[in-house]
């Protein structure tokens, strides 16, 4: 499994890197989507990958990292994916004033002259 | 206690005129006054300690681990300095009160003036090296807001930069040096300094230490080559000028000097370093006087020869030479602020400074003809006045020098030339002013002050031939305090007489004053000296070239990385992160030996679902409705992964935001072209390909190689503490609303602000991209069956809602998730009937709501300050209620209430308000 995900977390970066490098806002607004995915699985992933311990504890197990996952990374990625969203509603709406204002959605406010 | 009152009196005044309205001029002067005056009382107290040879100090630590002590020391040099401060400065208040127009802001002026004097004290009175430098730069500092006080003139405002850029230097370069005297006695304070000479002179790093200091010393002083600060300075106002060219700003280098000079005086280097600075300056500055036409122009360069003397002085290594600095520095000060202040009064009765102008002043203005010309005559050591007492020692230092035979002879003469060419000046400036003719074109017809402009002037005046009348019963003792504290014992006993026979000093006294005299008249008659026009050049053109130079530096390097297209800046950040993260990848690269866990049919297809859809994003990236539909799947996959990994709080927050993000996209593709136009003179798309996929496989590389590693994690310490010390048991939400509860509060503080940027933006849109808006009154529901299912949802939705809120602490859940279940919910009659309906029916003000939830959250961290808990300190009540059972309440709680509403309200504000531009009006298209 660790292979599977640090190679979706690889392509997922890919993806994201590669729009965000194209010339129109909707498509950076994309890729930055993506690249957050990848950046919050890669935290995440920084907890190891864990089947059936979630951080919810209990009196009758000890609380300790061999019985739990790593509730760390799950507390930073939490408020990462809002913060993420927040990010996103302020791209997307920059995008919108962008086309309102210039009249195109290139990333630098204007066509480039042919 | 009264020594540090003393620098924080200014200080004081300073803050108390910034409250004064400019309109108060008589108000903001005496407060001005009556401070200054009362730090002069404060320091007249002490005189007699300070007589006795004592040496008073206070002080507190302030950054005790590097040596930095809030003191301050008071002997005869400080003492001296101090009173010079004080004095003239109360003076020049006086002056400044008449001088000043009713245009000009004057309780402004007053507090910058204040500012100086307290940083000036500060100068004199530091008992520590560090915090010297630290009051030196700030002389620069308020020196800069003095110099430029008329800052609509461009002359004003570029005249105050260059002092500021070339004085502010040199205290970097003093504080460097400061740093090694300070690092080579092993202490900053200026008893162990001045006591550690030897120590210091033996050291290797001494000649460093000696130019950083000096570099500090000749800027400040305007000794060349940095003297051509001072003359663009003259445009600050008159009373600025005669402050800080005669007694403060331009004297503290020559302070700094003689302050240190037990410390690094008395080498070959000092020597020459020093006299040849001074000398040069001393006769550079003469010479170029004669030929300004400014009556401030002249007195500017007079002062740099001045102070090139001064400095001279103090190179020759010789106590006598010592005692002569210290002396001319009063003299200097006392005749140089009276002249400034008559140039002034001058300037201001007749509204020009031009000598080739103001002619014939004698039978205008007779007073202040009579005190500026006994000035002059001091400035041009004519005897009777303390000029005169003060060069003669000179010239009998310069006769004294020995051991250097070029400089036997080269030093007298020089000293005579220049002393030749300051009678030259000081004639120019009596004979052209006030005779030589009549005026020609004044803006006015010049006459006497008021009287309170003439008092500071008359009172300076009395002081240069108090002292050059009786020397002995007036400033011998101040002299001989002051040069005991410079030397670090009592100076060699000298006399001060008018008349010592005839002797060396006083031949050369006489040919100087006739061949200035003979200079003056030879330019008067066979040259016409009004039509010379000679301006220095030199200085201030290679710092504007300089400046020219790096700004063009500057704006190619930006131009180079920022060429104002976003694709090439991107490529160049990720390439610069890409290859930065590569390289200790290619120094070595291993994986770890962890187990691993295996793979499942389930993993596996979530694996190819995920890439599958991702791929599809990149590709289909320009038919936008496709990209949105398969990014939420692969918002979805990660949401199933996170839930396949035992992280149910984040695969429902995952869950949620993502149908928030996709519903956000869809409300913008709205307003956007539906397909990408295609991508003109972008770099190729290869390129991009190709630096997107090394970067992928480098993240994949490094994951890999963390997954396969053993866990080593501070995060055992939240689980052993989670319920006993938070009472929590759902780990991450303790960790969200109690360990980092700091954090969360500056995350939900970015969501309410991205809030607010969404909803400000897009108030003013502009009508191209805004469509018709429905006529009042039309109501269609977008589907009845959405209509029917929201208002059967709802209800629900706000159940689980609060259902998620309550158990956060102690199973998934937790403000985070609650607010955006909540959200969602109310999106769904937004979709099915338009936000117009909506918010008839639900009024609910999102902005109020997310500020709410911030201050609920904040106001519960500052709760614990009540039982004198750190912030966000948590507590816990348990009560046993009748019928309801045991309920149990963790202040944690009121601090999600606040996550909760603030998330609620941010998503819903960023929604409506891009769905209020567009609901109504889908249907009808």
């Amino acid at each position: 499994m660790e292979l599977l995900l640090s190679s979706g977390i690889g392509l997922l970066t890919a993806v994201g890197i590669y729009l965000v490098l194209r010339a129109r806002t909707f498509d950076l607004v994309l890729g930055l989507t993506l690249l957050s995915y990848a950046v919050n699985l890669f935290i995440f992933a920084s907890g190891r990958l864990v089947i059936g311990k979630a951080p919810i504890i209990s009196t009758t197990i000890t609380p300790t990292l061999a019985n739990f996952a790593d509730p760390l990374p799950q507390a930073l990625v939490l408020t990462a994916i809002v913060i993420g969203f927040a990010m996103t509603a302020v791209l997307l709406v920059l995008s919108v004033r962008g086309y309102a204002d210039h009249g195109t959605d290139q990333v630098d406010g204007r066509e480039p002259r042919a | 206690m009264m020594l540090a009152l003393i620098v924080a009196l200014p200080f004081l005044a300073g803050a108390l005129l910034l409250a004064v309205t400019n309109r108060a001029r008589l108000l903001s002067a005496a407060i001005a006054f009556a401070f200054t005056a009362a730090a002069a009382v404060l320091l007249a107290v002490q005189i007699p300690d300070v007589a006795s040879g004592t040496v008073s100090s206070i002080g507190w630590d302030w950054l005790p681990l590097d040596g930095a002590r809030l003191g301050f020391r008071l002997d005869g040099l400080a003492a001296m300095f101090a009173g010079m401060v004080l004095i003239l400065g109360a003076l020049i208040i006086l002056y400044a009160r008449y001088y000043l127009s009713e245009r000009d802001p004057i309780a402004r002026f007053y507090a910058f003036f204040m500012l100086f004097m307290g940083s000036m004290l500060g100068v004199v009175l530091a008992d520590n090296l560090i915090l010297l430098v630290v009051f030196w730069e700030l002389t620069s500092l308020s020196s800069f807001l003095l110099i430029g006080y008329w800052q609509y003139r461009s002359d004003a405002r570029q005249g105050a930069r260059l002092a500021l850029v070339i004085t502010g230097l040199g205290g970097l370069a003093l504080l460097a040096g400061v740093l090694i005297i300070g690092n080579i006695v092993g202490d900053y304070s200026l008893d162990s300094v001045l006591a550690a000479g030897d120590k210091i002179r033996a050291n290797p790093l001494y000649i460093p230490a000696l130019l950083l200091v000096l570099l500090g010393a000749f800027t400040k002083s305007a000794q060349f080559p940095f003297h051509f600060w001072l003359p663009h300075a003259m445009a600050a106002p008159t009373p600025v000028s005669a402050y800080l060219h005669s007694a403060t700003m331009v004297k503290a280098g020559v302070f700094l000097l003689a302050r240190l000079y037990p410390a690094l005086a008395g080498t070959e280097a000092w020597f020459f370093i020093v006299s040849a600075a001074g000398l040069l300056t001393l006769l550079i500055g003469a010479y170029t006087a004669i030929f300004q036409h400014d009556l401030k122009g002249l007195l500017a360069y007079s002062t740099i020869s001045h102070l090139g003397l001064i400095t001279l002085l103090f190179g020759l290594n010789s106590p006598m030479a010592a005692v002569a600095g210290v002396f001319h520095i009063l003299n200097h000060a006392t005749f140089k602020a009276s002249l400034f202040m008559a140039a002034g009064i001058i300037d201001h009765e007749s509204g020009s400074r031009d000598m080739r102008k103001l002619n014939g002043l004698w039978r205008l203005m007779p007073i202040t003809a009579v005190l500026a010309i006994v000035a002059s005559a001091a400035m041009a050591g004519v005897p009777l006045l303390n000029g005169f007492l003060s060069k003669e020692l000179f010239f009998g230092e310069a006769l004294a020098l020995e051991g250097h035979t070029a400089l036997e002879f080269a030093v007298p003469f020089i000293a005579t030339l220049a002393a030749a060419f300051g009678v030259t000046y000081s004639m120019r400036f009596i004979h052209d002013v006030f005779w030589n003719g009549e005026p020609k074109g004044l803006p006015r017809q010049p006459h006497d002050p008021p009287l309170w402009m003439l008092v500071p002037v008359a009172i300076l005046v009395c002081i240069c031939l108090l002292v050059g009348i009786a020397p002995n019963a007036t400033i011998e003792p101040i002299l001989t305090l002051s040069a005991s504290a410079v030397l670090g014992r009592p100076p060699p006993s000298f006399t001060l007489k008018i008349w010592h026979g005839v002797n060396w000093p006083l031949a050369m006294s006489l040919t100087a004053m006739f061949a200035g005299i003979g200079f003056y008249l030879l330019l008067q008659r066979l040259y016409s000296l009004h039509d010379i026009v000679h301006l220095p050049r030199g200085g201030k053109e290679i710092y504007d070239a300089f400046i020219k130079r790096l700004l063009g530096l500057a704006r190619r390097i930006t131009g180079r990385l920022q060429s104002g297209h976003l694709q090439y800046s991107l490529a160049a950040v990720v390439l610069f992160a890409t290859t930065a993260a590569l390289l200790p990848l290619l120094s070595g690269f291993s994986l770890g030996s962890a187990p691993g866990t295996p793979v499942s049919l389930p993993g596996l297809l979530l694996w190819l679902t995920g890439c599958a859809a991702a791929l599809a994003v990149g590709y289909w990236h320009a038919r936008r409705l496709v990209a949105l539909v398969t990014i939420g799947v692969v918002g979805l996959i990660v949401s199933l992964t996170f839930a396949a990994f035992s992280a149910p709080d984040l695969a429902m927050t995952q869950l949620l935001v993502e149908v928030v993000t996709v519903i956000l996209m869809l409300l913008a593709l709205y307003y956007l072209p539906l397909q990408s136009p295609p991508e003109r003179n972008s770099p190729p798309r290869w390129r991009d390909a190709t630096l997107a996929a090394v970067a992928g496989a480098g993240i994949s590389a490094v994951t890999y190689a963390m997954l396969t590693r053993p866990v080593d994690s501070i995060s055992g310490y939240f689980l052993e503490k989670s319920l006993p010390e938070a009472f929590g048991t759902n780990v991450v939400n303790v960790i969200l609303v109690d360990f980092r509860a700091l954090d969360t509060l500056g995350e939900i503080a970015v969501v309410a602000i991205a809030a607010l940027i969404v909803a400000g933006l897009l108030r003013t849109i502009l009508p191209r991209v805004v469509p018709e808006q429905p006529e009042a009154g039309t109501y269609a529901p977008v589907s009845l069956f959405l209509e029917f299912l929201a208002r059967i949802l709802l209800p629900l939705a706000l159940l689980v809602s609060l259902h998620m809120f309550l158990r956060g602490h102690n199973q998934p859940g937790g403000g985070f998730i609650a607010g955006l279940i909540i959200a969602v919910a109310l999106l769904v009659p937004y979709l099915a009937s338009g936000a117009r309906v909506i918010e008839s029916r639900i009024p609910l003000n999102y902005e109020a709501i997310c500020g709410a939830g911030l201050v609920i959250a904040a106001l519960t961290g500052a709760g614990s300050f009540m039982f004198a808990h750190p912030f966000l300190t948590s507590s816990y009540w348990a009560l046993d209620l009748p019928f309801l059972g045991k309920i149990s309440f963790a202040s944690a709680m009121l601090f999600d209430l606040g996550v909760y509403l603030t998330v609620f309200g941010g998503v819903m504000l960023a929604l409506v308000r891009f769905g209020k531009i567009n609901a109504p009006s889908r249907e009808y298209r």
